[in-house]
Formats: structure tokens, sequence, C-alpha cells
């Protein structure tokens, strides 16, 4: 295949930027499916570990669909296992917030409620992305994110509103968490690019309405929203926490020990 | 709830499952939650991962009176022998199709 019927009309630059911003939303859904997947037969209750993994399956399903997508643009030859398990460390472009420990099921709740409402805003708008693939692939999420966000904050509510115990810990786990959110909406010059070709929405706007969502969400639960901190560390940029490192060995652990394994 | 319960677990509710418009809602098991907005999430995540169906009842077990199964004899036998109550006695004409 040659490379210009795999860009489909695109410069090189732009094929590489879209590559690029593709990943960084397959990898977010790769790095927390993995994440939560985690919990399975860890869960406070089976039918939390039947939730859990549901959520996981879904996250997995759109890095599939986004990671696919980011192997035809790059025309490499590349298929959505190769780009998933054959990476390294500095390759993955998630944001770092998805790679932060489970921690409780508090913790876990947080750091879900934080996601699911970017990743709701996010496709929302992507939906009409002037990108075909990506509008389609936004389209078939919103639904998913739309129940993955009613379970997380539905928990985050009665932990957040709960007991003493329940109120502490998410506080603190939100706390320990909310930097990480800074850089969701931290404009480069690769999000300027898609938002310029209509490919994404202005991160501003995904922030203002993440913002609104999440402190209406905060206030039911009665939890405090903690105070915004310059945080400038970018995951999307492949500069990560000591914890992918971590998740790569596990998740990556088959495929480098029997190379092209398939069952 | 029996007294023996740990009183420690969430309560029990009974899902009911519509499998598409038209049917009934069809009682497919149990669950535990926490309160009944949980409960619909769990039978969802629980009971319609097969795409099984479009619509989700939930009912506190405890809410459901049960007939005792030790009169059984007196509510269920006497029906036995009332075969004329089945509609089997009529002739139902070739053009008709769904019944």
């Amino acid at each position: 295949m040659s490379v210009a019927v795999a860009n489909a009309g695109r410069t090189d630059a732009e094929a590489r930027d879209l590559f690029c911003f593709v990943l960084r939303l397959g990898d977010l859904s790769l790095v927390l499916g993995q994440r939560l997947g985690e919990w399975v037969g860890h869960s406070p209750a089976l039918e939390e570990d039947l939730g859990l993994a549901n959520i996981a399956l879904d996250m997995i399903g759109q890095a599939r669909l986004l990671l696919s997508y980011a192997g035809e643009i790059e025309g490499r030859g590349r298929a959505e296992d190769d780009i998933a398990f054959l990476r390294e460390h500095g390759e993955y472009l998630n944001p770092i917030l998805v790679e932060m420990p489970n921690g409780d099921f508090g913790q876990t709740i947080v750091r879900q409620v934080l996601i699911d409402a970017f990743q709701l805003e996010m496709f929302e708008r992507m939906a009409a992305s002037a990108d075909q693939r990506l509008a389609a692939i936004a389209a078939k999420s919103v639904k998913e994110v739309r129940y993955h966000l009613r379970y997380s904050s539905g928990w985050l509510l009665r932990l957040g509103d709960g007991t003493a115990e329940s109120h502490a810990r998410v506080q603190s786990a939100l706390e320990n968490l909310w930097s990480y959110t800074v850089e969701l909406f931290a404009e480069d010059d690769l999000d300027k690019a898609m938002a310029d070709r209509g490919v994404a929405p202005r991160l501003s706007e995904v922030q203002a309405a993440w913002s609104q969502r999440i402190g209406e969400i905060l206030a039911e639960a009665t939890l405090d929203r903690p105070k915004d901190r310059p945080h400038s560390w970018h995951g999307k940029r492949g500069q990560h926490s000591e914890h992918l490192g971590y998740i790569l060995t596990e998740m990556q652990h088959l495929q480098r020990t029997y190379p092209g394994a398939r069952w | 709830m029996s007294s023996s319960e740990d009183k420690r677990q969430w309560p029990l509710y009974e899902v009911f499952v519509r499998a598409r418009g038209g049917l009934d809602h069809k009682h497919v098991g149990s669950l535990h939650a926490a309160d009944a907005r949980m409960a619909v999430d769990h039978a969802r995540d629980l009971y319609t991962r097969r795409l099984e169906g479009i619509s989700i009842w939930v009912v506190p077990s405890h809410q459901i009176t049960a007939s005792d199964p030790a009169e059984s004899d007196s509510l269920f036998e006497p029906a036995r022998d009332k075969i004329y109550r089945h509609p089997t006695f009529y002739e139902i004409p070739d053009e008709v199709k769904t019944l």
C-alpha cells in the first residue's frame, strides 16, 4: 500500500498529527481499560466486579477501533495489536491520570468520574468531526461513556454523601488526582491543529463543559472542589509516571514472551 | 429478609427484563444492591450483557409476597380436573396464524 493511498489525501505532516491525536484518544482508553481490568476478582461485590469489567471492556473496544485507525493512518502496516503491545513507554500518549493506581474503590471511582466526564464532552463534540472515521467512533462510544458516567457518578454520590469514612476517602482521592486533570485541557500545537482542521473540539470549550458538569457532581456528592494548581507533566507527549512501566510490563508480557502469539 | 442474613450485606432485588417491545417483563434472577438505582445498573451489567433486553424492572425482594408451598394442594390442585377451562375445544380457522 502506498503512503498516498493510506493517507487519503493528507500531507505527511497532517497524517503524522492525526496519527498522534488518535493515539492520545486510543491510549487513554487502552490504559484505563487495563487498569480497570485489575479489579476483576477483587471488587467489593460480585456485582461491581461485573460492572467494572463491563466498563473495562468498553474501553478496550474503543482502544481497538482507535488504534486500528491509527495504524491505517500511519500506513506502515501496523495492526491494532502491534500498536497496543509492541510500543515503548515514551510512545504511549495517554494522559497520566489514567495510569494512576486504582487505590481503594473510592479512588478508582474518582478517577473514573473525572475521565468519564472528559470522554463524554470530547465524544459528544467529536461525533461532528470533519474526520468521518473519528465521528463514527465517537458516536458509538458516546453511548457507552454516558453509562460509564452514570455508574461512576452514582458511586461518587454514595461515597461522598455516605459515611464520614467514605467521604474522607473520596475527598482525599480527589485532592490527589485533581492536578492530573490539568493536562487533559492543556492545549498544545497538536490539539490546536486538530481543532483548526475541525477534527476535534477546542479544548477550552471541552474544559468549560467538563468543569461545569464536574462541579455539579461534586456539589451533589458534598465534596469540595480542589484548588487548581499548575501541572506541566504531560503523558500525552509521552512523559509518563513510573506507573505506566508496570502496566506495560503486565499488559505486554505475553506478546514480549511469545512474539506473534495468537489464539 | 431472613434474620440470619448478614445485616452488612446489600438488600436483595428481583430483576425483570423485557426482551423486546410487546413482550412482558420476565423474571430473570436477583442481585444485591444498596439502592434501586444501583440495582438497575447492576441488572443492566448482569442481565443484559448479550442484548437480552430493552427495559428493566427491579423490585426489592422483601416486597414480594409469595404463595405458601405447603398450601399448594388447596391452591392449585382444584384446577387440575377442570380441563374445560382450556380453550382447546374451539376449531381454529386456517386464516388465524398467530394464536
